[in-house]
């Protein structure tokens, strides 16, 4: 799944605007002075690792968490002074479920409209849009305790568009679940950016989804440590990964290292490196005669991106996410 | 708002939310209502199961005392089931709303009380919303066990049908209140249950429901009488026993609550009850508008 190139007005009221914003808790800054400009229209992705004040920032955004100092406006609303605004305008999917499984898919969504004001005449037209759209409206009228976890996200997702939100913001909307609902519930979230004028705020432990945003920020330790489209952040890293295998390891990373001054590392018999512009290196190797029997030559990652700029790898925080060791201390207190 | 707004595909059907206004605080109290309404009708289990005990204080507990006081004179002229009928009708009140105030704790260990707290509205509609929700499920409770009221020599008078209803009703919302009061801050459901246990037995004892509260050791007498439930069930014993015959000897059984050698008027019992219902949810609201 490739992202749309699209076209963002950036000069238009910001969906969401951040300026030096802090929250502490006691003696715990969790949230260091960030600021953050979310276009109206992108798909914004936030990464960082457990514990980065990720949450806490989305919190503070949906009016759930007052910030210790800073401002933030959503959909042109102060988070602070105009709370009901904000929450009229903004769509929620947590990462916990938020359903009451003892009702239908309709009752719910129904509850969702009531609580949200949305216009008796367009609950049901509303109501038919946002179930097709995740493909559950023919389920409609089972108890979502029927329902698998996959269906339940989609659920979550259709609900939080009920009252047609000018920014959704998902919580980690796609952690736990298999790689195919995963992956179907982008394809709905793209069709939901390209159907609806709609602003979609998603933090995510998944790099290769991080790719499908427009922009992505990641945060580490309460700070923004870096903001810019995905493949701006590759190019910064800059350096392609090579892998080759060869006849003998040791003596090509020595003639490497004479010849180009590049420090490789072999491991499982794979000798690896970084260089700019590896398709354009690789055939220097070829020429030097060496006995290359395999060759992969890598773009930077996400991963590797986050990597630089963090110290740790996604991976890490994704594991202890999938071994369910459940959300950072700050998180927990909050529920 | 001075964004961009493409037209979006016909297809869409978007909704223009309108601002907060009384309106929207009336629409969230009704949904609240009338998901207790539904979770209500959909539980047959929580249905029967809150009647079980009721029907034992009835039928089994009321039956043993009978041939324990067979002989005596004056309670002859008052059937024991009778003299509980009052009290038990108040115990399937009691039960069945605070299990339904329960639902709080189960909502917010579920994450959904996290949907309505989240939501556009003020929080004290939500409170209100689940007291009166729990209010109508607990009523309804009551009046499945009014309809018993033959099998223990109530005559089934319309006016004292109505009557006792309206009563059922207030003393509902009170200890509903009194329940979301207590689970606003309660994490686990388990807890909860606990803390009930341990407030709601006491204040059944103490009510009068089991036992005439003349003639107690001032101990006693005190305990009863800052126990709210007390004027709950004797509001409802009254007015039952408006209707029945039971002579002057059994009438001193039923006559009512005294504060000293003052007799409690049955309005003043209903206004306390009201107003200690009221202070109930208002504590309830300042509980989640922190939460």
């Amino acid at each position: 799944m490739d992202s749309l190139p699209r076209e963002i007005d950036t000069a238009a009221t910001p969906a969401v605007k951040v300026d030096g914003l802090t929250k502490d808790f006691g003696d715990v800054q969790a949230v260091r002075g960030i600021d953050l400009t979310v276009y109206t229209g992108e798909t914004f992705g936030f990464l960082g690792p457990n514990g980065a004040g990720k949450s806490t920032t989305i919190s503070i955004l949906c009016t759930l968490l007052d910030p210790t100092s800073g401002t933030a406006r959503v959909a042109d609303f102060d988070v602070l002074t105009q709370r009901d605004d904000v929450r009229r305008n903004i769509g929620l999917v947590f990462q916990e479920t938020t359903l009451d499984v003892y009702l239908s898919a309709a009752q719910n969504l129904e509850f969702h409209a009531e609580l949200y004001g949305v216009p008796r005449e367009l609950v049901r037209p509303r109501m038919k849009q946002v179930l097709e759209m995740v493909g559950l409206w023919d389920r409609r009228d089972s108890l979502v305790q029927t329902f698998s976890g996959g269906m339940k996200r989609r659920l979550e997702i259709a609900r939080g568009l009920m009252h047609s939100p000018r920014v959704l913001f998902l919580d980690e909307p796609t952690v736990g679940l298999d790689p195919q609902t995963r992956s179907s519930i982008w394809k709905y979230l793209y069709e939901l950016r390209d159907s609806e004028d709609i602003t979609i705020f998603v933090t995510t432990h998944y790099m290769d989804e991080a790719d499908h945003c427009d922009r992505i920020a990641i945060m580490d330790a309460g700070q923004i440590v870096a903001l810019d489209t995905p493949a701006a952040l590759k190019a910064q890293v800059g350096k392609d990964r090579v892998e080759i295998r060869t006849d003998d390891d040791e003596a090509a990373r020595l003639a490497i290292r004479e010849k180009f001054g590049i420090e490789s590392r072999v491991l499982d018999g794979v000798l690896t490196f970084s260089v700019a512009d590896g398709e354009r290196f690789v055939p220097q190797l070829f020429e030097m005669g060496m006995a290359i029997r395999a060759v992969s030559v890598a773009r930077p990652s996400l991963d590797d991106v986050f990597m630089a700029h963090t110290g740790t790898s996604i991976r890490d925080a994704d594991q202890a996410v999938a071994r369910g060791s459940g959300p950072p201390p700050q998180l927990a207190g909050r529920r | 708002m001075t964004t961009t707004n493409e037209v979006p595909p016909i297809t869409v059907v978007s909704v223009l939310v309108p601002p907060r206004s009384w309106r929207s605080d009336w629409r969230a109290i009704k949904v609240v209502w009338r998901r207790e309404l539904i979770r209500f009708r959909r539980d047959r289990l929580r249905m029967v199961t809150s009647l079980m005990q009721p029907l034992l204080f009835l039928f089994v507990l009321g039956t043993g005392l009978s041939s324990l006081m067979g002989g005596t004179g004056a309670a002859s002229d008052v059937n024991v089931r009778t003299f509980l009928f009052p009290g038990v009708l108040t115990l399937a009140v009691l039960f069945t709303a605070v299990f339904s105030a329960g639902s709080i704790v189960w909502d917010r260990e579920f994450g959904f009380l996290r949907e309505m707290l989240v939501a556009p509205v003020g929080r004290w509609a939500i409170v209100v919303g689940k007291c009166v929700g729990g209010a109508t499920v607990a009523t309804f409770q009551g009046l499945v066990l009014l309809a018993l009221a033959g099998l223990v020599g109530v005559p089934y008078n319309p006016l004292m049908i109505v009557l006792v209803v309206a009563e059922l009703m207030l003393i509902a919302l009170m200890i509903t209140a009194f329940g979301v009061m207590v689970a606003a801050r309660i994490k686990t459901f388990q807890a909860f249950m606990a803390m009930t246990q341990v407030l709601m037995l006491p204040m059944f004892f103490l009510s009068g429901a089991l036992f005439p509260l003349n003639n107690l050791p001032t101990w006693l007498t005190i305990l009863t009488h800052i126990n709210p439930l007390t004027y709950a069930v004797d509001l409802v014993r009254r007015t039952i026993f408006a209707f029945i015959d039971v002579g002057p000897a059994g009438a001193s059984f039923v006559s009512g609550v005294t504060w000293g050698d003052w007799l409690v008027p049955m309005w003043l019992e209903a206004v306390i009850i009201a107003v200690m219902g009221l202070i109930m949810v208002w504590v309830a609201v300042i509980q989640f508008r922190k939460a």
